[in-house]
């Protein structure tokens, strides 16, 4: 077998997985959760940058767009918690966790064929 | 400063969902061909972009405007090697089902495609990590010689010399592994 050939079949061994939906639908949840954060937070978490929390939801809402509108309504409704969730939360990544989780929940609830 | 740099954070915040959008893929992949498993690559990738999202800023700063795909490599390989490490484990010996390999067969070829590309799977993970994650980058995300240079913190000639002997003593394992089974099967 050629060098070549041989470069072919790793380049088909290795093909690019894609990531699983409900992989994506956490990942969002989770960049909108970051976004909500208040700005002592944020210093905290050396995000110097952030000045205007109030524009943050925007950008990563956007990113929900193309998630199916199932995955949307989990979305929203995670959302409402987000409040309870910081204040139980003791870190960022804590805040993220269950954030997840309660993402998990909520699409165990709504999306039961997923 | 430079111009692009974003100068609100909701610049910061839109330039971090592109990142996200076009990267997502490339994170997954290589988090999975190197953990072995989708559970593992999961929670990888989820730390990559968590770490990612909380040094975007000085990133962007500090890119100078070039791709930001190898620092985010690099993000999940230093997790990678933590992952290892905190939980004293090792990848697996064989790497699930992708269930990805999607190119059209005969029956005949698919069944020896799929022994074949199974037996090159085996092989990547009998590989030294440095070797086993140059190729990952180099086929399942396309990353050129420059980017994974980047990526590894090598020079450009250290990588193409790591890429060539990890493609070399890829196919010595393959072979060897194909001669044991002729000589296993030989009645």
């Amino acid at each position: 077998m050629s060098a070549t050939d041989f470069e072919a079949l790793l380049r088909e061994a290795l093909t690019p997985v894609d990531p699983p939906a409900d992989l994506v639908a956490r990942l969002e949840v989770t960049l909108i959760s970051l976004t909500e954060l208040a700005q002592d937070e944020l210093d905290a978490w050396e995000l110097s940058a952030m000045r205007d929390p109030r524009n943050w939801v925007r950008p990563a809402a956007a990113a929900v767009v193309g998630v199916t509108a199932g995955t949307a309504l989990v979305v929203l409704r995670v959302r409402g918690r987000h409040r309870t969730r910081k204040q139980q939360s003791s870190s960022l990544i804590d805040l993220a966790e269950r954030t997840m989780h309660d993402v998990a929940d909520e699409a165990r609830r709504i999306l039961p064929h997923r | 400063m430079p111009d692009d740099l974003p100068k609100t954070k909701s610049d910061l915040d839109a330039r971090f969902t592109e990142l996200y959008r076009a990267h997502l893929r490339d994170v997954y992949s290589y988090s999975y061909y190197r953990v072995g498993n989708h559970h593992d690559a999961e929670d990888l990738t989820e730390q990559t972009f968590l770490q990612a999202y909380r040094h975007f800023e000085r990133a962007l700063r500090e890119s100078n405007g070039r791709p930001l795909r190898p620092w985010l490599i690099r993000i999940a390989h230093n997790l990678a090697a933590n992952f290892y490490r905190d939980r004293s484990r090792k990848p697996e010996s064989a790497i699930e089902d992708a269930g990805t390999i999607s190119t059209p067969h005969t029956t005949e070829s698919l069944v020896e495609g799929r022994e074949e590309l199974k037996s090159i799977l085996d092989g990547v993970q009998q590989l030294p990590d440095d070797r086993r994650e140059a190729l990952i980058m180099r086929f399942a995300l396309g990353m050129d010689n420059r980017e994974i240079a980047r990526a590894l913190g090598r020079t450009d000639g250290a990588t193409k010399v790591l890429l060539h002997r990890a493609v070399r003593q890829l196919e010595g394992i393959v072979s060897e592994s194909a001669a044991d089974t002729a000589v296993k099967e030989k009645p």
